[in-house]
């Protein structure tokens, strides 16, 4: 079974960690995903941008595009693509087509570091 | 880390938003500041053995309030309130305050407590040790040294603006939608101040303090992620991201400057530049542009050419062009005259540059900037008067070695082969 591990922390505190602080939590981290990405068993691993990067899409009778993060409580994180977009419009384009007569929302947020499977970090 | 560094961490990050919402249950800046600062002394007993709660913030400022309730009670001889073991046990007090503490009041309460330190009464560089004494929390000492003042100065500069700033009386109603949109724009102008005291360093022999820029990009993103939807506030945050990013190549191993097209590109921080073009792209959206979008907008220029001679001088010369139509000043002129050099020649720009020597007589870069020109124009004798000036006008060792290094080759050419 493939597991989804979603990495949710205090931003306002990521944010104000030295390079030296947010290196050695990689490092720490790294000691495990290292060994599973030995085995095979690493998939690809994303670091987002911070919040205040992300638009959010609220798909219904008429999508509505938002500035920030998806902050309600009611609907959950049920998946997640990942596409490689030209722009931010492209981004936005593609969200109101694949979420087209749903009323889901996409938080869209770009990627600050894509490791691809098993590739150690 | 260690339990002290992650509490550290955690209260230092819980800090801004915090202390603004205890200003607002006291009015009173020392005493919410001495409320946090008794809350931080309690979370740094209570939290290696309970762990850290689950919203710091709501607890420090609950416990906070509680704290200096007390003080006014004890202060007014009135019956004490419940001791400290049973103020730890929060339980159910935390989640009810993190529920009312939503984002409407922490962003105007953040806003006010960053708008208390621009009072427009105080000088630039109060401004900015205010903030970083009230709202960043750095001690007297570390912002004296930032400074390079003795503590016993920042210590009465600072309590001369806070005393300052006590009788301006600033409303603590919610503002109107005007009123926010003003004091969101003199905050950003103070955010500003502060990185590029740390980016340009307005004396002493350091050219570049990082940590000044740092805080001012934490407080720039605290800042927009509680206004998501403000394109000038976007592009401050793209603008100081994509000028920090050149931080590791600004500098040579000696500590000369190195100056942009000089720059070893690959030195530049890609994180930052990704983030600050993706919050620019963001801006853009809102068709509204403003001078923090339009100069994050030339800073992507730079930072999109893979090498200096790539670099989209008429799209820079352009963006200048609105920037000066927007927000006209004699250095936006002075500036734009540098991309007028690269698409036109070195003669346009100095016409361009002429009419500045008025408003500009005093400033460093407009007699390097001249200085240069002159040079290409192959006008040497000028051309040294001009950097002996900015030498004279120069803010650290670093900028005056940089003028001398030209003024050598000048000496260099002019030598009879």
């Amino acid at each position: 079974m493939r597991y989804a591990f979603l990495c949710c922390h205090d931003e306002a505190t990521i944010n104000s960690w030295t390079k030296e602080q947010d290196d050695a939590v990689l490092a720490k981290r790294a000691k495990v995903t290292d060994k599973l990405a030995a085995r095979g068993k690493l998939g690809p691993a994303v670091r987002l941008m911070p919040t205040t990067a992300a638009t959010t899409v609220r798909m219904g009778r008429e999508p509505v595009v938002l500035d920030g993060p998806f902050a309600e409580t009611k609907e959950a994180l049920l998946g997640f693509y990942l596409i490689d977009c030209d722009s931010l419009e492209e981004a936005i384009d593609i969200a109101q087509q694949i979420g087209r007569d749903e009323n889901v929302v996409f938080e869209i947020r770009p990627v600050k570091l894509y490791l691809p499977k098993d590739e150690a970090s | 880390m260690t339990d002290v560094a992650w509490i550290d961490s955690l209260l230092r990050s819980a800090r801004p938003q915090s202390v603004s919402a205890l200003l607002r249950y006291f009015r009173d800046l020392d005493r919410a500041e001495e409320a946090f600062q008794e809350a931080c002394l309690r979370a740094l007993k209570a939290w290696p053995i309970n762990g850290p709660p689950r919203d710091p913030v709501a607890w420090l400022i609950l416990v906070g309030r509680n704290v200096g309730l007390d003080d006014v009670r004890r202060v007014r001889r009135i019956d004490p309130l419940p001791g400290d073991d049973q103020i730890s046990e929060l339980g159910d007090a935390e989640a009810d305050i993190a529920d009312r503490l939503d984002n409407s009041h922490y962003r105007d309460d953040l806003l006010r407590l960053l708008f208390i330190c621009c009072h427009p009464d105080l000088p630039a560089v109060q401004q900015v040790a205010l903030a970083l004494r009230v709202v960043s929390g750095l001690s007297v000492k570390e912002i004296a040294r930032a400074f390079l003042v003795s503590e016993s100065a920042m210590e009465q500069r600072i309590t001369r603006a806070k005393s300052r700033v006590a009788r301006a009386d600033i409303p603590f109603e919610t503002p109107g939608a005007v009123e926010r949109a003003e004091r969101l724009g003199a905050v950003a102008a103070m955010l500003y101040l502060l990185f590029n005291e740390g980016y340009a360093a307005s004396g002493g022999d350091q050219h570049v303090r990082a940590p000044l820029c740092d805080e001012a990009i934490r407080l720039a993103r605290l800042l927009l992620g509680l206004f998501p939807g403000e394109p000038e506030i976007m592009g401050l945050t793209a603008l100081m991201l994509l000028q920090h990013a050149r931080t590791p190549a600004r500098l040579d191993a000696d500590g000369a400057i190195v100056l942009l097209e000089d720059q070893v590109r690959g030195l530049w921080n890609r994180d930052m530049i990704a983030e600050g073009l993706a919050l620019i792209e963001k801006a853009r959206r809102h068709r509204r542009p403003g001078p923090y979008q339009i100069q994050a907008a030339i800073a992507g220029v730079h930072a999109h050419a893979a090498t200096a001679a790539d670099t989209d001088w008429s799209e820079i010369d352009a963006l200048y062009a609105s920037l000066e139509r927007l927000q006209p000043s004699p250095v936006v002129t002075l500036n734009r005259a540098v991309a007028v050099s690269k698409v036109q020649g070195p003669a346009a720009a100095l016409a361009m540059i002429e009419p500045l020597a008025g408003p500009l007589s005093g400033y460093f870069h407009f007699f390097g900037v001249k200085g240069g020109l002159l040079m290409r124009l192959g006008r040497s004798d000028e051309a040294r008067v001009a950097f002996d000036r900015a030498i004279a006008l120069a803010h650290t060792p670093a900028e005056a070695a940089h003028i001398r290094l030209h003024l050598d080759r000048l000496i260099q050419d002019n030598q009879p082969a």
